[in-house]
């Protein structure tokens, strides 16, 4: 994964809340066993329709997506935060983003940026007024800013993932130079426990 | 101070603790469950930095999202769908992982193959690619939902990397009223947190009325615990739980079947500990739910109507109700009951274990379904099949005029070719009504088996007592 310090750029701003990962990626596009070209299946199921915010020219090249609260709700598919990747976002910008779409966007490199209540309902005031308006998401400083507003606010992210993500770490390298403690973990489990019995190591 | 049950389990896997509080700590996983659909790109990282699958006789792969539940015995017609079945089958090949397929008699939806063949057992950790993971909740293990990225993780080191979760109870005090289902009960719940409630929590479901379920009353209540965002959802065990148990294919046999009652007997959150956050619901007022929105939150019961989102205070509840309306195509006021349906579907890791099929059957016996109105009941498991079939269940859904079909995820998610057309309206047994979840501009209405089976018969929403 690439470090990821600063996110640069427009906003598109998605004024739904509770938008789930069915939504974001419906489900006849987790067939695929690939881990790329899932932007084309991006809220395909919205698409469709020329007045989508996705469709309108306004909005066309926004790296940031600006969503309403609860996003990422539902389903843990992966394919969401591929999708939103692909498409070419790199932020998502929330009051409340899921527990399990905000793990998984950290591990591919899309920044959830979590924002108080208040701060999502500037910055979709601002975007609104001014689709060209540049919005910067400091990972190091936890800010969302606007250079020309002389605005910033802070966002949620922990420690790890904000270390994951400018760091670009690669979680599995990390946890096993942990070998010998995940070895002598294994040792002191119980026998009840089930195995099932196969490619026993 | 004590601990809950959840951090006891989480303090037991502790492979690596966090430097200082609020940080990742590295957590032993004693069960990965995996799929055709999320396990594929984990499987070609593993191949393309040369890892192995660290603990292959803790690992477990069945095929359910994608199968056909019709023609099982012929070649799978989607292309798409077959390529990953066989990825999923040449994958647990390669790396060693006992692999359940379609037409194996142990083959069936995760979610309902973990608890049927023992493998979930209490204080366990188990995870699954999956958000319906919290199901094995139910015997008093923590599990949860995770991403490819981590499933690729666990592959590679039995482990996971997370922040300990924080501690919700609910308490679901008093006694069911006669026909009262666990899915009520959990719709109720859910009703009341909202879809984001439970965000950053780990549910632990107390309370008289939650002590009385069967296992697969509890399994249906802890299934939708991440529809109120909780991470997990759990129930301390108990002798329901052992009787479950006990004789399983990978239960514990003789003495350390013995053993580990003990040890399990000891899962039960302190006295003296507390939860971060506790909602108590009374279960003597729990009625029949069904939704009518597109967020498992937007739910009322059989005997309400439909809001009007203009009596909704929050702003974005209250646009969120108007969209789920237009998409619904309802109006406010409508009364419940006056809904009609075009199909009924019983199945989906929620609602298809042999208690539901069989509380269904028993509705529609001696009935016929609605005219024009398309049935389906889709068993859990292949075990499940096969002891529905043994009990006659199969015969008493085919005379009332339902589809008797493989096991499968089916039309929870339409994957397969069981899927809503445009426009469709159905009564589904499964844990989702998003938009287009069960087929694109399809319309679900989440409700329990008997609520389902009585609904087929009459064509609109009703209960068993009244047909």
């Amino acid at each position: 994964m690439k470090p990821v310090v600063f996110v640069t750029g427009k906003a598109l701003p998605l004024e739904r809340s509770d938008v789930d990962t069915d939504q974001i990626i419906p489900s006849e596009w987790l067939k695929r066993v690939e881990r790329t070209g899932f932007g084309a299946g991006l809220f395909s199921e919205w698409r469709d329709n020329p007045d989508f915010v996705l469709n309108q020219p306004q909005f066309q090249g926004a790296n940031i997506l600006l969503a309403g609260r609860n996003f990422g709700t539902g389903s843990s598919r992966e394919h969401a935060v591929w999708a939103l990747a692909d498409y070419g976002f790199q932020a998502v910008i929330s009051s409340k983003i899921a527990d399990i779409f905000k793990n998984n966007s950290t591990r591919s490199g899309l920044v959830p940026v979590e924002v108080a209540e208040d701060t999502a309902v500037f910055l979709f005031q601002s975007v609104l007024s001014n689709p060209e308006l540049e919005i910067t998401v400091d990972v190091e400083k936890r800010l969302v800013e606007i250079p020309n507003l002389g605005y910033e606010a802070p966002f949620s992210l922990d420690e790890a993932a904000q270390k994951r993500l400018l760091l670009g770490l690669d979680d599995i390298g990390a946890t096993l130079e942990f070998e010998q403690d995940i070895a002598a973990f294994e040792k002191s489990r119980p026998e009840w426990l089930p195995t099932t019995g196969v490619g026993k190591v | 101070m004590g601990l809950t049950l959840s951090e006891k389990i989480w303090k037991s896997h502790v492979v690596v603790p966090a430097e200082k509080p609020g940080d990742n700590e590295i957590i032993f996983i004693d069960m990965h469950l995996i799929h055709e659909v999320t396990s594929p790109q984990a499987f070609a990282g593993l191949r393309n930095t040369s890892r192995k699958v660290h603990r292959p006789d803790l690992t477990i792969a069945t095929a359910d999202h994608n199968v056909p539940t019709t023609d099982t015995d012929k070649e799978i017609k989607d292309p798409i769908a077959r390529l990953q079945l066989e990825t999923l089958a040449k994958n647990c090949e390669e790396f060693g992982i006992r692999y359940f397929p379609m037409r194996d008699k142990n083959q069936g939806i995760v979610h309902v193959i973990g608890p049927e063949q023992g493998l979930t057992q209490p204080g366990m950790t188990i995870v699954c690619g999956d958000s319906h993971t919290s199901t094995h909740g139910a015997f008093g293990s923590l599990a949860f939902g995770i991403g490819t990225s981590e499933v690729e993780h666990v592959l590679a080191t039995q482990t996971i990397t997370q922040k300990r979760p924080k501690t919700m109870a609910v308490e679901v005090e008093g006694t069911l009223p006669e026909g009262i289902t666990a899915k009520d009960i959990v719709l109720a719940i859910i009703g009341r947190l909202g879809t984001g409630g439970g965000i950053g929590h780990v549910i632990e479901y107390r309370g008289s009325a939650i002590r009385a379920l069967s296992m697969e009353g509890r399994l249906t209540v802890c299934n939708m615990s991440i529809e109120g965002g909780a991470r997990a959802g759990m129930i301390a065990p108990d002798e329901t739980t052992f009787a479950y148990l006990e004789g399983r294919p990978y239960a514990p046999k003789g003495k350390l079947f013995d053993e580990a009652v003990e040890y399990w007997r000891g899962l039960q959150t302190d006295q003296d500990a507390s939860f971060d956050k506790t909602i108590t619901i009374d279960a003597t007022h729990i009625k029949p739910g069904v939704t009518w929105g597109t967020n498992p939150g937007q739910v009322t019961t059989i005997d309400g109507c439909i809001p009007d989102p203009d009596s909704i205070s929050d702003e974005h509840e209250r646009e969120a109700a108007r969209r789920a309306l237009e998409y619904m195509a309802l109006r406010p006021g409508t009364l419940i009951k006056d809904i009609k349906v075009d199909t009924v579907f019983i199945g989906s890791c929620t609602n298809s274990r042999i208690e539901d099929l069989r509380l269904a059957a028993s509705v529609v016996e001696g009935h016929h379904v609605a005219k024009d109105i398309r049935a389906l009941v889709v068993p859990g498991s292949m075990r499940v099949k096969a002891e529905a079939e043994k009990e006659g269940l199969d015969r008493i859904f085919t005379a009332a005029g339902f589809e008797w079909r493989e096991a499968g995820c089916s039309m929870c998610l339409g994957m397969n070719p069981d899927t809503l057309s445009p426009g469709e309206r159905c009564a589904s047994t499964s844990n989702r009504n998003f938009e287009g979840r069960q087929g694109r501009g399809g319309r679900t209405h989440l409700v329990s088996p008997a609520i389902a089976a009585a609904t087929a018969i009459v064509g609109h929403f009703e209960e068993p007592k009244n047909i």
